[in-house]
């Protein structure tokens, strides 16, 4: 179990509701769960409201989903502060999070933050002066094999070292969105410079590379 | 080594397009209404004989667990939910699976909710899992526009619905019941068994919890046959498997190889070998971080199935393969892994919740060697105090790295004591 930090009465906005698009996005995930079973719709309606404030779920917010679902608003702030990926205090415009854990550290996380802190001034759990980017470790993303790596907003940045890890955090300075996944060259998991299974049997090369 | 034609995911790495069209051309949802008119009872025969055995970590056969549902309804329906929480640090395999290959999952879904009578499928995936989660929705939504799935599911007369539900950032949601508690909308925290899933698993429905990789593998186990899948690997360790190997060595990546592998072999023939060559190993996790490292010298002949790895009091997890060379502070390597455990403890039970934070604290003066040997054996015994005294495994996985420490490298633990005591202590690496 890990701190939680909730913003102060200052910040918290007085009232939240959906945008009509986002209140549409939510009645679909209501529908996906058996009726009377709404309260499992929680999590989704979460992350849409993240998502609509600026990537942190204020208090107003809470007692919102909790109208709307018929629950408790504790109920709400339970689940809020269990799942680690609910900001319930505001955060940087870029929200860079690096992965520590074991793979990660053998790898070399450390110079990934080391790279945080050179270009951006800033160590783990703290955001810069102009509110640009907050740095924070968090524990295994599950890409272990293109360690290290670190996620930004709903992407991975892979295989990183401290070089190509400063180029991802200047490219976000001047405004430009860097293309995420492994910074080496590699296209996904295989091992570096070619892939040593599934070079014989390719039944769908004709449908083209990946598309998507 | 396998051959490319057993190989279940002939697109785990993305050279091609997850899209209905390139799944087809690689022999997804062929005919798989054939395979559903064989009947419920075929399909977990055959399961059964194929021998597979859940990938998510514990091992338990497959098709067994499919047998533990309800025959005839009481009036609940039945649920699948697959748990494609990945979170276990070494481990990257159903990633792959979902953004590259996500209809063999989707095909499965199908396949084994029919054969446990389910009325539908929820695939809970880690919430950081954003783009994944975006391409297996994208797969489900053209297989219920081709008929796939959704009314008269490849028109078999059967209704199955199949929906994504995205984690939050949880470890302990990969615990079936603790991932069930999420899927209700609570905090995950575990449940006491019994009852268990199958009699009363979401929304006090029975359900059924499988991996990613073990629902995946199914519709070509079907069409192939379980003496197929079982005539791969060992005896009670059939088939294929997809490892993910990371850490020290020259190319770190996921492969499929089949059960039973030597370690050795795998390390050198996928991952290029290890850094600086197999006798600068120096010790390897080969499960994920939940179990028990190795020592280079078993590394040197051990086989990567269950049964062998549980021989040598390690396991095979879920196939996720650490390796660490001889440049690695091997206490702080765990070390790190006691922090993991201790932030992910849910909290629910007090050997956990408080013995997780205690072991990292002793785990991370052991790193300085700021200690008395004697605590040495004191960790040891208060991880056998953790050990099997809380609700989930969580607490087990916390206590196994330690103990495997221990047994292994309990020299280098006592050097770096007898090294601050002398005055000169050992500075903490930074690893690479």
């Amino acid at each position: 179990m890990s701190g939680v930090h909730i913003a102060p009465p200052e910040l918290q906005p007085a009232s939240f509701e959906f945008t009509s698009e986002n209140m549409a996005l939510a009645k679909k995930h209501i529908a996906k769960y058996p009726e009377g079973r709404q309260q499992s719709a929680v999590m989704p309606l979460l992350d849409i409201a993240q998502r609509q404030h600026n990537n942190w779920v204020p208090q107003a917010a809470i007692r919102y989903i909790a109208d709307l679902l018929g629950m408790p608003a504790i109920r709400v702030l339970e689940v809020a502060s269990f799942y680690t990926m609910y900001n319930l205090a505001p955060v940087g415009t870029h929200f860079v999070q690096v992965c520590t854990t074991t793979p990660c550290w053998l790898r070399g996380s450390d110079k990934v933050l080391s790279a945080c802190k050179k270009h951006l001034g800033v160590g783990p759990g703290e955001t810069t002066p102009d509110g640009k980017f907050t740095v924070i470790e968090v524990e295994c993303l599950g890409a272990c094999v293109n360690a290290p790596m670190l996620q930004l907003g709903d992407d991975f940045y892979e295989d990183l070292d401290e070089e190509s890890t400063g180029k991802i955090l200047e490219a976000l300075k001047r405004g430009e969105t860097p293309k995420p996944g492994p910074q080496n060259g590699r296209l996904s998991s295989e091992p570096q410079g070619g892939a040593t299974t599934l070079t014989t049997f390719n039944p769908a090369a004709s449908a083209g590379g990946n598309d998507d | 080594m396998l051959q490319d034609k057993d190989r279940i995911f002939t697109n785990l790495y993305g050279q091609q397009s997850w899209r209905l069209e390139s799944a087809r051309k690689r022999g997804d949802w062929d005919n798989t209404k054939a395979i559903i008119e064989k009947g419920q009872d075929w399909i977990i025969e055959e399961m059964k004989k194929s021998g597979l055995r859940g990938r998510g970590g514990a091992g338990f056969p497959t098709g067994l667990k499919w047998s533990f549902m309800p025959k005839q309804s009481d009036g609940r329906p039945s649920y699948l939910v697959v748990n494609a929480d990945e979170g276990e640090p070494g481990t990257c395999k159903d990633r792959d699976m979902m953004r590259h290959d996500p209809h063999k999952l989707v095909e499965g879904c199908l396949i084994a909710g029919f054969a446990m009578r389910a009325k539908a499928a929820y695939i809970y995936i880690r919430g950081e899992f954003y783009r994944e989660a975006e391409n297996l929705q994208g797969a489900i939504d053209e297989a219920y526009a081709a008929g796939l799935i959704g009314k008269n599911a490849c028109g078999t007369g059967f209704d199955f619905d199949v929906f994504v539900h995205r984690g939050a950032g949880a470890y302990i949601c990969g615990e079936e019941t603790a991932l069930i508690e999420s899927l209700e909308g609570k905090k995950g925290q575990p449940r006491l068994k019994p009852p268990f899933p199958a009699n009363m698993g979401v929304w006090g429905c029975p359900t059924t919890v499988n991996n990613v990789e073990s629902i995946a593998v199914v519709p070509t186990i079907l069409r192939r046959g379980g003496e197929w899948f079982a005539g791969i690997g060992r005896p009670n360790n059939t088939g294929t498997k997809v490892f993910c190997i990371s850490g020290h060595v020259n190319k770190p990546c996921n492969v499929e190889e089949e059960m039973g592998i030597p370690l050795k072999e795998l390390i050198e023939k996928h991952a290029g070998g290890v850094r600086g060559g197999w006798d600068n190993l120096l010790a390897v996790i080969p499960g994920g971080s939940s179990v028990p490292l190795l020592p280079k010298a078993i590394c040197d002949d051990v086989l990567m199935d269950f049964d062998s790895l549980r021989a040598q009091r390690s396991g095979l997890g879920t196939a996720a393969v650490i390796v660490m060379d001889k440049s690695t502070d091997i206490v702080r390597a765990i070390a790190r892994l006691s922090k993991f455990y201790k932030h992910e403890s849910c909290g629910q039970c007090t050997p956990c919740r408080e013995g997780t934070g205690w072991m990292w604290r002793v785990m991370e003066r052991l790193v300085e060697g700021r200690a008395e040997k004697r605590e040495i054996d004191m960790l040891l015994e208060v991880t056998t105090q953790v050990e099997g005294h809380t609700i989930c495994a969580l607490g087990d996985a916390a206590a196994w790295p330690i103990q495997g420490l221990i047994r292994h490298f309990r020299g280098e633990i006592e050097r770096r004591i007898d090294a601050y005591h002398s005055g000169s202590p050992v500075l903490p690496a930074a690893a690479e």
